[in-house]
């Protein structure tokens, strides 16, 4: 490239391909998050088969909740680890002072943890299957988790980032975090229920809706606001 | 003290107009006004805490300022709008930038692809030898010394032959033969590229520069080329630096 020409950054999908590789490279490499989550969730899904009675009725009453109570207590891991190695290491102005769209760098850690989560529900869904004697391989419950994941990480990402450069992290990403994915929580268990119950689609199909909807609007105004977020 | 050159050529590459940046109450670059051109050589010295890094995040669009104007190869550097502008900007700052988990081919890669580097590989290859990492190209950078992680850094900012490169104390933590291989490496600049070097050693400053702008407290309080012809003698330049970082009054 010459330095007379004006150069230009790849396209936006472009942008977002060669961040997706770099961060799962990172975390391939360096297994910091992934295996924390597993080890997490799964410790939760088998102190809670121990310490309640989940059987018959009860069981498919509370198997939602605490399923998605171990997804999103183990996302926490992976969303608070998103923006604070990148800050801690200053790999994040490298990123930002280089021509990429910040919404690109956005988007790329959100399907890296969206990824990250599909991972973690690879492992817990069998092991749930196992410990509560549901049929939990179903298409919509695929679905399901794949909307509630997107909206988990679609917020937990901007907040993630908001949270990186305070020294409170840890403690302020949940308390941000929590009460904004009360929807997802609310969606996600009453439709994960549903399937487990076998119900129909059309009592199924409105719970996945709201999280669609939630996805999208989140998705679209953090990918716009994601700059003011991340400049210091 | 201003430091404002007539605009006698319209290839400037940074202007800063009444430019200010404050981090809460606490300034850190206070109106300064400021006209580089293309192919300058400029060195930046000051104390710890005079805003040479701030007025160089404000010039690579990592901040944003808080007054005034900053225009990079005539626009804005910061935030979506300012993409092409950094597109065209390497920098070198304290932090590396670079990925430990990564190998420096890697890292080199992923910044030459991010700046749109037709070869990326071949590029990263290519810096690699010259800066004499090619036995360690493919180790991980966490593995790699503190020098030949600056050396890293140095090529990082180079990847995309950048038309303005600026340099954040680049000689910190370097042994003598990598600080010669920088230094090397700045002087060899082809002559459209501007540079912008904050330092504190004098001589090397003055060495590789054809411009001294002299920082205290987020002011610029002395510009060599405000001084004219008299100001192109080395010595007298390294003088009158060296003058002005001792008093406490400049």
């Amino acid at each position: 490239m010459s330095r007379s020409q004006q150069p230009s950054p790849p396209g936006y999908l472009g942008q977002i391909r060669i961040l997706l590789a770099k961060e799962l490279t990172v975390e391939f490499r360096s297994r910091e998050t992934a295996i924390p989550m597993a080890v997490f969730a799964a410790a939760a899904l088998i102190a809670f088969q121990f310490s309640f009675d989940l059987r018959g009725g009860t069981l498919n009453l509370v198997a939602p909740g605490v399923l998605w109570v171990a997804i999103i207590f183990a996302s926490l891991l992976a969303l608070g680890r998103s923006f604070s190695r990148e800050v801690e290491r200053g790999s994040l102005d490298g990123l930002l002072g280089s021509p990429i769209d910040p919404g690109a760098l956005y988007l790329a850690k959100v399907s890296t943890n969206v990824i990250l989560l599909l991972l973690l529900e690879a492992v817990i869904i069998p092991l749930a299957a196992i410990l509560f004697n549901l049929q939990l391989f179903q298409p919509t419950l695929l679905l399901t988790l794949l909307l509630g994941n997107i909206g988990i990480a679609s917020v937990g990402t901007i907040l993630s980032a908001i949270s990186a450069r305070s020294r409170a992290r840890e403690a302020l990403l949940p308390i941000m975090l929590l009460p904004l994915l009360v929807p997802v929580i609310i969606g996600a268990v009453r439709a994960t229920a549903l399937v487990i119950d076998s119900g129909p689609w059309e009592d199924i199909q409105p719970w996945l809706a709201i999280l669609a909807a939630y996805d999208l609007v989140f998705l679209f105004v953090s990918s716009l606001l994601f700059y003011v977020t991340v400049e210091k | 003290m201003t430091a404002e050159r007539p605009d006698s050529s319209p290839e400037f590459v940074i202007r800063c107009a009444d430019l200010e940046k404050s981090y809460g109450q606490r300034p850190a670059i206070r109106n300064v006004n400021l006209t580089i051109n293309v192919g300058e050589r400029i060195a930046l010295f000051g104390d710890n805490g005079a805003g040479k890094s701030t007025l160089l995040q404000l010039i690579s669009g990592l901040l944003r300022p808080s007054g005034g104007g900053i225009r990079v190869f005539g626009g804005q550097p910061w935030g979506h709008a300012g993409a092409r502008a950094r597109a065209r900007i390497g920098a070198l700052s304290h932090q590396s930038h670079l990925y430990e988990e990564l190998s420096a081919r890697e890292n080199l890669a992923l910044y030459g692809k991010l700046y749109d580097v037709a070869d990326p590989q071949g590029r990263a290859d290519a810096l690699i030898a010259e800066f004499g990492l090619t036995g360690r190209r493919v180790d991980p950078v966490r593995t790699l010394s503190r020098g030949m992680t600056q050396r890293v850094s140095l090529m990082r900012a180079l990847i995309h032959d950048p038309a303005l490169l600026l340099l954040d104390e680049p000689e910190t933590g370097l042994d003598a033969t990598s600080r010669e291989m920088l230094v090397q490496h700045i002087s060899e600049q082809a002559s459209g590229v501007t540079v912008v070097l904050a330092t504190h050693n004098v001589e090397m400053g003055v060495s590789l520069t054809t411009r001294d702008i002299v920082l205290r407290g987020g002011e610029i309080i002395h510009d060599s080329a405000a001084l004219g012809e008299q100001a192109a003698d080395a010595e007298r330049r390294r003088g009158e630096v060296t003058r002005l970082l001792t008093s406490r009054t400049g």
